[in-house]
This record gives structure tokens, sequence and C-alpha cells, in this order.
């Protein structure tokens, strides 16, 4: 097995409460499969929308946003995968296709 | 009573009803970033870490953070809550005012003001009740208008109307008022009640949606009920109408969502426990001379509840409750379910002679069930013919697909 980041991209809010509670427990049911499959090396981290960028030989510090919303990478998971093929074809039920993101799927480089 | 699916929902309003005291009535729309904040964090955090043993703590620590904030940072550009702006303007009393305020017995007060709030004298009956549902049930716009039967931009346009009302009323409803308190009281009794009978008869075809209402109602008739000054023998009687009421509704449709006739309903599906809160909150509602509307309506239900079938209902007491009930609130709908019980004691003929009877019986004329009964007498009177046409006047009026298709089935009973 190989490892591979899942970086989850864009998406829109919730549009009330019983949409937002809908959407969280389909992310959970997902990454509740994907564990119980034996894909999940760890399950990540949320980002928070705001931060810094430090750039240049001068270090100089920009606040973000960085990227159009839609392109801000809000969260990532890590995912074990026989190969990338695989691992992108794991991506597919993932819930933020619903609301127009996207995830990208890199593997982390071996030795 | 409150199932883990609508937790999102009722956390919004406790918020919305926190934040609304801290923050002022005028600054509603703050009000519902703060708490659209609250969610979008919940949301990202929870699908990956799972949700927190104490998920409405949380929401709560989020939302008084984040309202510590917005006070800190816009202290010199806005005014906040009248009655709190001293103790919010200093350093030494900012924090320990909040966590006050977002104490759980502070919140529930909160979720009382704004519920008497929304039942301000200058908002619309129908207006109040889409205004109770979108702020302390957490329905979005959409959804009220869904619950609703109505359009989005219809619902958008009254709940905006409702909104402006509130937000241009100089501070909350003050509930340690009594005087105020009891005049206001029998018109949020009225809220509540058309919110719970929207869910019970309403219009909307889906069964989740309705079985949310009736819960909704009945968990803030149940808050009403808490308060000292709220928990009157009306108050009694409207809780006790709900659960006798609610304890049914598991039985009015069949495994497809289709109505069922109280005839067809399986009894054992009745929820007991809330039929026996029901019938507890009946006796506690004869603790004084009042006799009200849901005193009444709440008896009715009891009947239907404590019979084994339906031909072993009481019929001829429950004619005697809703001639009761005709004095005190006289409508065409209770003649209607008056004539319907006559037609039980003394046949199908006495039944449609009350009909015809009904005063303003012009106002029934879009309830499909009008028709529908007529059809329904008609058939037992044996004259399947007209009965069939009744029918099909109902099935032109039907509001939804499970009434059309509960009401197609009649009328291919009268082909028999």
């Amino acid at each position: 097995m190989s490892e591979f980041i899942f970086l989850y991209r864009g998406s829109s809010r919730p549009t009330s409460p019983q949409d937002a509670q809908a959407l969280m427990q389909k992310w959970m049911t997902w990454l509740q499969d994907l564990a119980k499959r034996g894909h999940i090396k760890d399950q990540g981290q949320p980002l928070d929308p705001v931060g810094k960028v430090v750039s240049g030989k001068q270090q100089t510090v920009t606040d973000g946003p960085f990227a159009e919303a839609k392109d801000l990478v809000g969260g990532y998971s890590l995912i074990l995968a026989k190969d990338l093929d695989e691992a992108a074809a794991l991506s597919k039920d993932c819930p933020i296709f619903d609301r127009g993101g996207s995830v990208e799927v890199r593997p982390v480089m071996k030795m | 009573m409150e199932p883990v699916e609508s937790l999102f929902r009722r956390e919004s309003g406790r918020m919305v009803a926190a934040l609304t005291r801290v923050f002022g009535v005028h600054n509603l729309l703050l009000v519902e970033d703060v708490v659209q904040d609250a969610f979008c964090r919940a949301m990202e955090v929870w699908k990956f870490r799972g949700m927190p043993e104490n998920p409405s703590a949380w929401l709560m620590a989020v939302a008084k953070n984040r309202a510590l904030d917005v006070l800190r940072r816009e202290r010199t550009a806005r005014t906040f809550a009248p009655e709190l702006t001293r103790l919010l303007e200093s350093e030494w009393t900012l924090a320990p005012i909040l966590d006050e305020q977002f104490g759980p017995d502070a919140i529930k007060d909160d979720v009382l003001r704004l519920m008497f709030s929304c039942c301000a004298p200058g908002i619309a009956e129908d207006s109040q009740v889409a205004l109770v549902l979108h702020m302390l049930c957490g329905f979005s716009v959409d959804e009220v208008a869904g619950a609703f039967v109505a359009s989005h931009a219809a619902m958008e346009k009254r709940l905006t109307r409702a909104k402006k009302v509130l937000t241009q009323s100089a501070q909350l409803f003050d509930i340690a008022d009594a005087t105020e308190f009891s005049r206001r009281l029998p018109v949020v009794q009225r809220a509540l009640y058309l919110l719970f009978n929207e869910g019970y008869h309403g219009a909307s075809s889906e069964f989740a949606v309705r079985a949310e209402l009736c819960r909704e109602a009945i968990r803030l008739a149940a808050l009403l009920h808490a308060h000292p000054l709220g928990s009157t023998p009306g108050t009694d009687a409207l809780a006790a109408l709900m659960c006798l009421n609610a304890g049914r509704l598991p039985a009015r449709t069949d495994s497809a969502g289709d109505l069922l006739a109280l005839a067809d309903q399986d009894r054992t599906k009745w929820d007991r426990t809330l039929i026996d809160e029901g019938e507890r909150l009946l006796q506690q509602s004869a603790r004084g001379p009042e006799l009200s509307a849901y005193h009444v309506e709440a008896a009715i239900a009891w009947v239907h509840a404590n019979a084994a079938c339906a031909t072993d209902t009481e019929w001829s007491k429950i004619v005697k409750l809703y001639d009761m009930l005709m004095a005190i609130r006289p409508s065409p709908v209770v003649a209607l379910n008056r004539a319907i019980a006559v037609a039980q004691v003394e046949g199908p003929e006495s039944g449609l002679k009350a009909i015809e009877a009904i005063e303003n019986r012009d106002r029934l004329a879009k309830y499909p069930f009008f028709p529908a009964a007529l059809g329904e007498l008609e058939l037992r009177a044996g004259r399947p013919s007209s009965a069939r046409q009744h029918f099909q006047e109902a099935l032109r009026l039907a509001r939804n697909p499970a009434e059309r298709r509960f009401l197609q089935q009649r009328e291919i009973a009268c082909a028999h």
C-alpha cells in the first residue's frame, strides 16, 4: 500500500442548520467507510480559512486568503491505496462533489 | 423526543435566542451571521474528528467566543442590547456577563423572550408562526416554505416583513413583567397551537416534516409550561392536546407514507408514553375555573386515544364535546367534525343534515376533506354514484400527493 494525500478544495456554505448537519453526517459516513476498508492512515484535519503567507528573500508576510474561496484548501486526509488510480477512485463518493468542491489526490513521494 | 437528527436545528434556536439577547434585537443580521459561522465551524471540525461528547455545549462555546470577538471589535461602531449596554462596555464585566448569558437557565429564558417577541401585535398571525419556526426551530426560509406549502418568494416576503417589525421593536419582550406576560400569553399559545396543527393537519405531504413540526410545537409548549407565569391551566390543556394527538401520529400513515382513515389505523403503533403524558397534563389542566378551547380539544383527543378501535369510540361523548367547542370557538371546520361525529351516533342521514346546517359553509370551499366527508356519508347511506362525485371534487382540491392517493382510494371504493 502507498500513501496519498487528499486535499479538499472549496465547498459552499450550508443553507440551513439541517443542511449543515446532513452534510456533516455524509462526510462522517464516507470517512468511516474508508477507514473500515483500511484506506485511512490519518483522517486528517480541517483548516481554518485564515492564515498568512511568508514569501521571498525578504520574507514578506501577507494575510490570506490566498486564493478564491473555491480554490481554498479546507482540509486534508492521509489515504492508503494500491496506486494513484485506486486512490482517485476512492475519492469518488466524497460529499464535497455535491457542493461544487474538488479533491486533489497526490501521492506521497517515496524514497 | 429530541432525536439527534434535529440537533443542529434545536441548537440554532437556542443560539439565536442567546445572541439576540446580547446583541439586541436590532442586530438580527449579525446574530444570523454568527450562528451560521458556528455551524460551519462545527461541521468542518466534526466531520474529521467526530462529534464531541456534548455537542450542544461545544456549539454554545463557539457562539459565545464569537460574540465576545464581535462585542470587543464593534463596541464603538454599534449599539448592542440596550438593557445590557453598561455591562457589555466594561472589560471587567464583559466576559462574566457572557458566561452568565450563555448558561442553560439563561438560554431557556432567552428562548421565551424571543418566542414572545415573535408574537408581537404588529406581526400577522400566520407570520408569527412562520417566524417562530424560522428563528426558534432553525428552519431555513425554504424549509418554512415547504412546511406551509408556500413558494420561496412568498415566504421570504412574509418573513422579511415580520423580521422588520421584530428588529424595529426597541428591545426584546420583558418576560419578568407579569401583566404583559399574561396579556400576550394567549397569542403565544395560539401560535404554538397553529404550529402544531400545521404539522398534524397541514398540507405538507412529507411525514418527516409534519412530525418535526409537531415535535417542535411540543418542545416550545413544554418550555412555556416550565415558566412560572406560563404554567396556566390553558397551557396545560394546550400541551395535553398536543401530546394526545401526537401520540396517535405514528398510525396516521401506512408504511408507504399514505394517509389512513381513522378506522384503518393500527392503534398498536400509538406512542403510549406521549398519550400518558397528555392524560396527566389534561388532569392538571382542570385545576381552575378556566375552560378554554384547548381543554375541549384535549378532551376530544383523549376520548379517541382511549378507544380500542374506531367503533369502540364513545362518539356521543365526542358530539357533546364538539357542542362545547362550538359554543367557545365556533368555526366551520369544528362544525364539520361535529357532523362526522353525529353521523357515527345517529347514522349518515343525520350527519348529512348536520353538514347541511353548517353556517358559513362557503369557507370550507377549498378544504378537500369537506367534499370527502360528504362522499363518505353518501357512500354509507348507500348512494355510491353521488359519493363518487364528492370524492372527485375532493380530489380536485387535494393539496399534496398523499391526500390525492388517499382520495383516489376512496373514489375507487365507490365502484364496489
